[in-house]
């Protein structure tokens, strides 16, 4: 089990025909990821083509949807048109839009997440890497792998990540791996300040979720979405959580790369939210290279097995 | 990106906020000029910089205020030389200050009362916030911290837009009546206009205030602008001005890096936003001081990382390099290659660490390792940070 998405999900890609959306919709296929159909309005009836697979192409999610049973999509337009993607995808009533795009427009998304309320499909991202849940093959291959990270460094298992951050997703799920801890899902719900799936959204489906034993939990400054999750988790997770806040030297008011990486005020800085994790229970990496084990340490103590 | 106070204004009389009468100079030629546009009597003079704090501020020719009450538009005329082309150091610009390029001449408004008024995201309902205070002219933390019950706070619905009954909220949370209500109200909502259909990050007047004639003005204006959107907007990118940006970080978005610049010395080159904050934190944490932020983004090519080096090295405070790369995707022994020709090509003196991991890392360090090139290899963040900590101190 895994959470959102399994080996078996399929999975659409809106853009698939830019450049951007080329490259990972060949590695997804790479990785043995169930990607049925891909989406560029006016090029319906093409095929995307990669070592013997053969992708077919269709003007709308609608029909791509309905042709194929897709549910899952991967929205790698540019900025420009990303909103009218998720929106998209969002009509079409897929269970998942995993939104790539990085620079999408604030107002967009504020309009997107209100025309969203009521609606089956849930988001994640935008500005995110995605989602994988490990397979069971070499390299993890055979999994589902939606989005931009790399697929080989995980391994299946029973840990559970989720990050604002790509790299530092990367960063956790390698030293995993080097440990020989395997992953249940990892989840990058992205940079922007406005955003689908939140924190606390991905950690009460780990908790939900029988196979994931652990959860690692990497934040940043700016907002207060890891403080609702660690109160959150506080109150209700009787899972090992470890967690980390990046940008404990950044200063206020600018902004660290992300959109949404910027200090507003006091209760949004590194500091402030790390301490707000210990006060829940979630054992602080001291540095991202202490993730795994910072992990592991919140597993001894509470007498959990994560391999 | 953000604009001058008086380019502000210029874009709130266009959406119908009123404020005080003003013009511009940006030259001692242009100072008769631009008072000429205002009526006689008594005459503000502002200096124009994007940082707050202009009025408690000091040049660094000793003169003290960048925001000066005139009598009159004599005063005015030679109050305006003793702040072109100076330096102001306020508690918002470091201690190197920034140059005044340009001077506001404004009528000085008589003030019944100050309030405080801003538009904004709120980030943890999606939506865009309207702030107002009773307590203007003061720094809102402040007034936040000590008496939030002096805050109110709107969250606008952005498939209905404002609503009259929120307007109304905001009036009487304010405690005005009769013309003033009135005229508070026409601003607030084409305040929310500018704000809504610029694609800005915030609107902040500070203070809003009332006149004794019943009017209400923006007496500071205070706009940024979110950048993902500035694409649909070249008459905003017109306002940009470079004098008040990092010309490192001007140079760096012309490759496509996110560059920050900050105090410290050892000087980081990454991929990825999380992982630059990060390695900048570790840096830290092992005891030195980062010298900037540096995302070279997910597929740094060779052009970007000679590029990142330059950029670097152009911090004459910069004692040392840590290069952590995390390639998830990318060929670590691209990277590599592009360190050694990035090393080669500016000549580099200073110690270097690097750090690769992932996607074809033992090709990476085998360039790395037959390149001749005096760096020292790091094994994980942790090693690599506490290694180039060693190598500047």
């Amino acid at each position: 089990m895994a959470i959102l998405i399994t080996p078996t999900t399929k999975l659409l890609i809106q853009g698939i025909t830019g450049e951007f959306g080329a490259r990972h919709t060949r590695l997804s296929l790479d990785y043995g990821t169930q990607v049925v159909a891909g989406v560029t309005p006016g090029k319906g009836g093409q095929h995307f083509e990669h070592q013997g697979h053969r992708v077919p192409i269709f003007n709308s999610v609608h029909e791509a949807a309905r042709a194929t049973g897709a549910t899952v999509s991967a929205i790698f337009v540019p900025p420009p048109f990303a909103a009218d993607a998720i929106l998209e995808a969002v009509d079409a009533d897929l269970d998942l839009a995993v939104a790539i795009t990085e620079g999408i427009p604030i107002r967009d998304m504020i309009r997107v997440k209100r025309a969203m309320q009521g609606r089956r499909t849930r988001l994640v991202g935008p500005n995110c890497p995605g989602l994988v849940t490990p397979g069971t093959g070499p390299g993890s291959k055979g999994g589902c792998r939606i989005g931009i990270a790399p697929g080989y460094i995980h391994r299946p298992g029973h840990v559970g990540v989720v990050s604002r951050s790509g790299t530092l997703t990367y960063e956790a799920v390698f030293q995993l791996t080097s440990k020989g801890i395997g992953q249940s899902t990892c989840v990058g719900i992205g940079g922007d300040p406005v955003n689908g799936t939140s924190h606390l959204d991905v950690i009460k489906l780990f908790d939900a979720d029988p196979e994931t034993h652990g959860i690692i939990m990497i934040g940043e400054i700016g907002g207060s979405a890891e403080v609702e999750a660690a109160r959150w988790v506080q109150a209700h997770c009787k899972k090992p959580v470890a967690g980390f806040i990046a940008g404990a030297t950044a200063p206020a008011g600018r902004r660290m790369g992300h959109a949404g990486a910027v200090i507003g005020g006091h209760e949004d800085t590194a500091a402030a939210k790390i301490a707000i994790f210990r006060e829940c229970g979630i054992e602080v990496a001291a540095t991202p290279s202490d993730l795994a084990d910072a992990l592991l340490r919140s597993a001894a103590a509470r007498g959990v097995k994560l391999s | 990106m953000n604009i001058h106070e008086y380019q502000a204004k210029a874009l709130f009389e266009k959406f119908g906020v009123p404020v005080p009468k003003g013009a511009a100079a940006r030259s001692r030629e242009e100072f008769a000029t631009a008072l000429a546009q205002l009526p006689e009597g008594a005459t503000m003079v502002k200096s124009q910089i994007h940082a707050g704090g202009r009025g408690k501020g000091t040049f660094t020719n000793g003169f003290k205020g960048g925001v000066k009450f005139c009598k009159d538009k004599a005063a005015a005329l030679a109050m305006a030389g003793n702040m072109l082309g100076e330096t102001l150091v306020t508690a918002q610009t470091g201690p190197a200050g920034r140059r005044v390029q340009t001077v506001y001449f404004t009528v000085a408004s008589d003030i019944k009362k100050e309030y405080y008024l801003a538009i904004l995201l709120d980030r943890a309902s999606s939506r865009p916030v309207i702030v107002a205070s009773t307590e203007g002219g003061v720094e809102i933390e402040k007034v936040a911290h000590e008496t939030p019950e002096k805050i109110t706070k709107v969250r606008v619905d952005p498939a209905y837009g404002l609503a009259d009954f929120q307007v109304r909220d905001l009036i009487a949370a304010l405690g005005l009546t009769g013309a003033e209500a009135k005229n508070a109200a026409k601003l607030i909502r084409n305040l929310y206009t500018c704000f809504w259909e610029t694609d800005a990050a915030m609107v902040e007047v500070n203070p809003l205030i009332t006149t004794p004639t019943g009017d209400v003005l923006a007496l500071d204006a205070k706009v940024s602008f979110d950048d993902n959107a500035l694409f649909r907007h070249p008459e905003l990118v017109a306002l940009r001005d470079l004098n008040e940006e990092d010309p490192k970080e001007i140079e760096a978005s012309k490759y496509s890096l996110s560059y920050i610049a900050l105090d410290g010395n050892i000087a980081c080159l990454v991929n990825g936003a999380g992982l630059a904050m990060s390695t900048m934190d570790i840096i830290k944490h092992f005891g030195g001081t980062p010298a900037n932020f540096l995302d070279v983004g997910g597929g740094a090519s060779k052009d970007q990382v000679i590029a990142a080096f330059k950029i670097i090295l152009g911090d004459p405070n910069v004692k040392g390099i840590l290069v952590n790369i995390f390639g998830g995707i990318m060929d670590c022994n691209v990277i590599a290659q592009g360190i050694v020709e990035a090393v080669r090509e500016v000549g580099l003196k200073l110690p270097l660490v690097v750090r690769l991991e992932g996607n074809n890392v033992e090709a990476g360090k085998a360039t790395l390792a037959a390149s001749g090139l005096t760096l020292v290899s790091g094994d994980t963040m942790a090693d690599a940070a506490q290694k180039i900590v060693r190598l500047v101190a």
